[in-house]
């Protein structure tokens, strides 16, 4: 046994830091304390306003506590376009004077407003928002990473052919290989190539930025796969790629089913089919997404429900937990997507396979 | 059966009498999940069953469990979707 044994043991430390947070309960205003609020202006906590701010979109990127960074804001009008910085219209409710209108922020959307600050209805139907938002910033950024890291990797494969991958190839060989191995070749067959950007590309868009969106602070923590726009977009190119990629055999079966005297259940049947298929991948990812913050976010409300300190070895345990399953589901739902696409394009191109005659 | 349901509808009136809080959509996101227990709970068992079977196997099996409770989950959230929103 040396010196200093029990300073040394990792436990020791443990319980330093725990009994630490343990001793700052005891202190009644570390524990309980409150944001400073001027008298009579107390504001309770709004779990579910805060929840649905931190899952929705913003105007604005937020940093750290109450900076952010201002993103543009792009509104079509009908008398032109209003190209301005979303700090001016920052804190919440102050008026804006653009070249053809007023604008002015009501929960987080930009709305028309005359001089005065009265919302204009009309107009603010007609106004398009083509506003760089936080997601759409957020999406640029995962677009860039992703862009970096696939044509180093690309790069690297011609520059080293034949040998044995290096670095970032070695990280993403294995999930790249899985993507072709266990998603595309068992459900497309032989002309799984002509598909594989599209699956790549999916599932690897979708992965990070489901992995993005767990992180706690800067530039991650948006929600963009839990947006219904974005899975929407998702879902409308693997329906047009797959009926676009649809062979005789696809139509014959939509359109002529095998016992011609089910027809008038079966196509009907058919053709809500194809549109549910992407619809439900739509659903799928978005909810899934979506519910994972929601219960986060909801989890790390019970301190603030409760405001004390005590609920927060409990808060933050279930977190964790909650996390690693959050990060299971990541995953999980980048695979089902892609594993669905690949089906449903195998189904559309596959070669009819003939029928026996059942007596 | 008749009077389960006529002591059903009394206790449901009275409990609205008081203030029970909440709303239809609520009770619709609680009965899909009963469904979504239910059914990844039987993708479970079955797994469970299936490996205890044929030990060899239990990586194909897990990775078939996976896949079939995050489809069942999908259904479960259409119906959370659906009750949250309309």
């Amino acid at each position: 046994m040396y010196n200093g044994t029990i300073l040394n043991l990792k436990l020791f430390r443990l319980s330093a830091i725990c009994a630490f947070f343990l001793l700052t309960g005891l202190l009644p205003k570390a524990a309980f304390s409150q944001e400073a609020a001027p008298a009579g202006t107390e504001k309770k906590f709004d779990a579910k306003e805060t929840i649905l701010e931190h899952i929705g979109d913003s105007h604005t990127w937020p940093v750290v506590a109450e900076k952010f960074l201002p993103l543009p804001v792009i509104m079509y009008t009908d008398k032109g376009t209003d190209v301005f910085s979303s700090g001016k219209l920052m804190p919440e409710g102050t008026v804006y004077t653009a070249d053809h209108y007023s604008y002015k922020l009501e929960h987080n959307k930009v709305v028309v407003v005359d001089a005065s600050g009265a919302i204009d209805e009309a107009a603010s139907k007609k106004a398009l928002d083509f506003s760089i938002t936080r997601n759409v910033a957020c999406m640029f950024m995962a677009i860039i990473v992703l862009l970096i890291v696939f044509m180093r990797v690309s790069s690297a494969y011609k520059k080293r052919v034949g040998k044995a991958p290096k670095g970032l190839q070695s990280l993403l060989e294995p999930l790249i290989l899985f993507v072709r191995d266990d998603i595309a070749i068992p459900n497309i067959g032989v002309k799984y190539l002509r598909f594989m950007p599209l699956l790549l590309t999916i599932f690897f868009f979708i992965l990070l930025n489901n992995l993005f969106g767990m992180i706690p602070f800067f530039p991650g923590g948006y929600n963009l796969t839990g947006n219904i726009a974005v899975t929407a977009v998702l879902s409308v190119i693997i329906f047009f790629v797959v009926n676009l990629n649809g062979n005789k055999h696809y139509w014959k079966h939509i359109f002529v089913p095998d016992p011609w005297w089910l027809f008038p259940i079966m196509i009907p049947v058919e053709i809500v089919g194809i549109f549910s298929k992407p619809i439900a991948l739509m659903i799928r990812l978005f909810a899934n997404i979506t519910a994972g913050h929601i219960l986060i976010l909801s989890l790390i409300s019970l301190i603030f429900i409760f405001q004390t300190l005590w609920v927060s070895p409990v808060s933050i345990i279930f977190v964790v937990f909650m996390d690693a399953i959050e990060l299971l589901v990541a995953f999980l739902q980048a695979y089902i997507f892609t594993l669905l696409s690949a089906l449903f394009i195998g189904m559309a191109i596959q070669e009819h396979h003939h029928e026996h005659e059942v007596l | 059966m008749t009077g389960m349901i006529g002591t059903m509808g009394m206790v449901l009136a009275q409990a609205t009498a008081v203030g029970v809080h909440g709303s239809l959509g609520g009770l619709g996101a609680g009965l899909a999940a009963i469904g979504a227990g239910i059914g990844i709970g039987q993708i479970g068992g079955k797994a469970v069953e299936a490996i205890a079977r044929q030990p060899e196997a239990i990586s194909k099996i897990q990775t078939n469990m996976i896949i079939a409770a995050a489809l069942v989950e999908g259904v479960a959230l259409f119906a959370v979707v659906v009750a949250a929103f309309f």
